[in-house]
């Protein structure tokens, strides 16, 4: 399969990642030439093969539904490039 | 001669009280300050006061004689590890100012067994890569030089390249690493070190910095197969703060090191001959079988045959993690942010200035393959291709005890070279790959010198949770080798 322009562009809009035009170009014949690799796999049969989601060596446990961590607001918001008070801030969402 | 110790060494030297942890890690020091500005192995070093104060409080447990396992040795962390108060960078700008408030759960079984950290190591951003080359803080240099052109400057391996620089160098007596597709492996091969990726759930990935989940797996890098051995009981455990923590018991896996090996039944897996193997990597490969032969192990041919299928299915659901796992990285809650406008509009601005090149690409590449349309051609397909990868496993180890392959299909390679072919880049994995996917324990052992005068290893696969059998057969490798060669840059050269 081979990559156009435009998903190019609706693949970096879904990844929030923002391309200059020329970026965009380059950035298309990179994943076209790894997607002309990759389309080996065309070949193997997977009939009946489930597919592998993990390791799988391990069964999903489950723990009592307590709180096990928190109250730590100001040690996480330190991490923050831009706080207010107890708040992270962002550009006005709602108008 | 402090820097070219042994884990093992130096925990006897200082349990005999020949010299202190306090010498030990002054040694170190001062080997960091004179090499790292050529070579590049720590993008972070702790203050020197800090690595001191925690070495005599190490000398304290072996005068009061209750050291812990790594007690008094000094290490070097991965930049991938959260460290608690130390900034932690993933070798990337987006994170080139975060300092975790927590410790990763590894770290801190290796700060509990006394361990003395002296700084946080270079890697490919975000762990993606095979040459430390996509660092935001520059490449980390292989201290090994060809003899013919001591001037190039080669890579160390990647992602953990300024692991096994460090290591080989003599700037730690080991260091950390974490392995996705082979980040352990190759650059212990290229720096002529061992690397052992544990099989997946025995380490605690709580506090690693996420790349592909469902492969990242943190391991140690060391000068010797029982240091391999020691320093992962230390690591390992446990935890519940990591759904796929394995609850098995620790093994003093050392101990596994010396057994005799006698009668244990070697795989040599046909694919991995891979047409175009350097004469030289084969002829290495067939001295491992001869020296395995010779310790009374059985040599059997196998075949895993979806072998070639292994790079293909690790680029489409690796990316796929990957850009799943750093959707966190949004300028808003840490790491760097670039106004704008909009909310949106700081989410691209910030991940476009954030990220590197290839960790774009990846983040792309796994947008693509999971986005409507394209899931089932490419993910799912993906998937189902690594149950068949286990199950050549799977197979293999039933009539087998470990599989005996090159670690990779060349030795180190100059700064800049295969930049502009990805899929090139990706070859470098071929070997290590499907041990990944299938989630085995694999090892990468020093054996020997290539015409250049650089160091090639072998690897050692096994069941899972068979690292003792893994250690046991590296450990007969190493004896049979007795690989003591050191890099032109030494921090003991001279001495």
């Amino acid at each position: 399969m081979s990559l156009d322009l435009a998903t190019t562009r609706r693949i970096a809009k879904l990844a929030r990642i923002g391309l200059e035009d020329a970026e965009l170009e380059a950035t298309r014949q990179k994943l076209n030439d790894i997607l002309g690799w990759i389309d080996q796999l065309a070949e193997v049969d997977v009939e009946g093969v489930p597919p592998m989601v993990g390791t799988e060596t391990e069964a999903l446990r489950q723990r009592a539904d307590k709180v096990t961590d928190g109250n730590c607001r100001d040690a996480l918001l330190a991490c923050a490039p831009e706080t207010s008070g107890p708040f992270y801030t962002v550009p006005k969402v709602v108008e | 001669m402090l820097s070219r110790l042994t884990l093992t060494q130096a925990r006897a030297g200082l349990s005999a009280r020949k010299f202190s942890a306090r010498e030990l890690a002054t040694a170190h020091l001062d080997a960091i300050t004179r090499l790292n500005p050529a070579l590049n192995a720590y993008i972070t070093t702790l203050p020197a006061q800090d690595v001191l104060a925690a070495a005599d409080a190490a000398d304290a447990r072996y005068a009061a004689g209750n050291p812990g396992l790594m007690d008094g040795l000094p290490i070097g962390i991965k930049d991938l590890f959260c460290t608690k108060g130390v900034r932690t960078t993933a070798a990337s700008k987006i994170l080139a100012d975060f300092v975790p408030p927590y410790e990763s759960t590894v770290t801190a079984n290796l700060l509990r067994e006394g361990a003395v950290f002296l700084g946080k190591t270079n890697l490919d951003e975000f762990a993606m890569g095979s040459a430390n080359m996509s660092s935001a803080f520059g490449p980390a240099t292989n201290p090994w030089q060809k003899a013919s052109d001591p001037s190039v400057a080669l890579v160390p391996g990647g992602s953990s390249g300024g692991s096994s620089a460090a290591v080989a160098a003599g700037l730690a007596l080991a260091a950390t690493g974490t392995d996705t597709g082979g980040s352990i492996r190759q650059p212990a091969a290229y720096c002529g070190i061992v690397g052992l990726k544990p099989t997946y759930g025995r380490c605690s990935r709580w506090g690693v910095i996420a790349y592909a989940s469902s492969l990242d797996q943190a391991g140690p890098m060391t000068r010797s197969v029982a240091d391999a051995g020691l320093m992962l009981q230390a690591m390992a455990g446990f935890d519940e703060r990591d759904s796929t923590s394995s609850n098995r018991p620790v093994p003093a896996f050392h101990e596994a090191v010396g057994k005799s090996v006698k009668g244990l039944r070697v795989g040599i897996p046909a694919e991995y001959r891979a047409p175009g193997l350097p004469a030289e990597i084969q002829a290495m490969w067939d001295q491992g079988i001869a020296w395995l032969k010779d310790a009374g192990c059985e040599v059997v041919d196998v075949s895993l045959p979806h072998t070639r299928y292994g790079l293909t299915s690790y680029y489409i659901i690796a990316p796929a993690e990957c850009s799943s796992n750093l959707a966190r990285y949004d300028g808003i809650r840490f790491g760097t942010r670039v106004d704008a406008p909009s909310l949106d509009g700081v989410y691209e601005a910030s991940r476009a200035a954030g990220f590197g090149p290839e960790v774009r690409n990846r983040i792309l590449m796994g947008t693509y393959v999971l986005s409507a349309g394209y899931y089932d051609a490419y993910y799912l397909k993906a998937q189902k291709v690594r149950t068949l990868i286990r199950r050549d496993f799977e197979q293999a180890f039933e009539n087998v005890d470990v599989l005996l392959t090159p670690t990779a299909p060349s030795a180190a390679f100059a700064q800049g070279e295969n930049m502009n072919d990805p899929v090139q880049m990706y070859l470098n994995d071929i070997f290590t790959v499907p041990a990944s996917l299938a989630g085995v324990p694999a090892l990468s052992v020093p054996v020997g010198l290539d015409g250049a005068g650089l160091p090639l290893g072998l690897q050692v696969i096994g069941r899972h949770f068979d690292e003792e059998t893994v250690l046991s057969i590296g450990g007969a490798l190493e004896a049979a080798a007795g690989f003591t060669h050191l890099p032109a840059v030494h921090a003991g050269a001279g001495a």
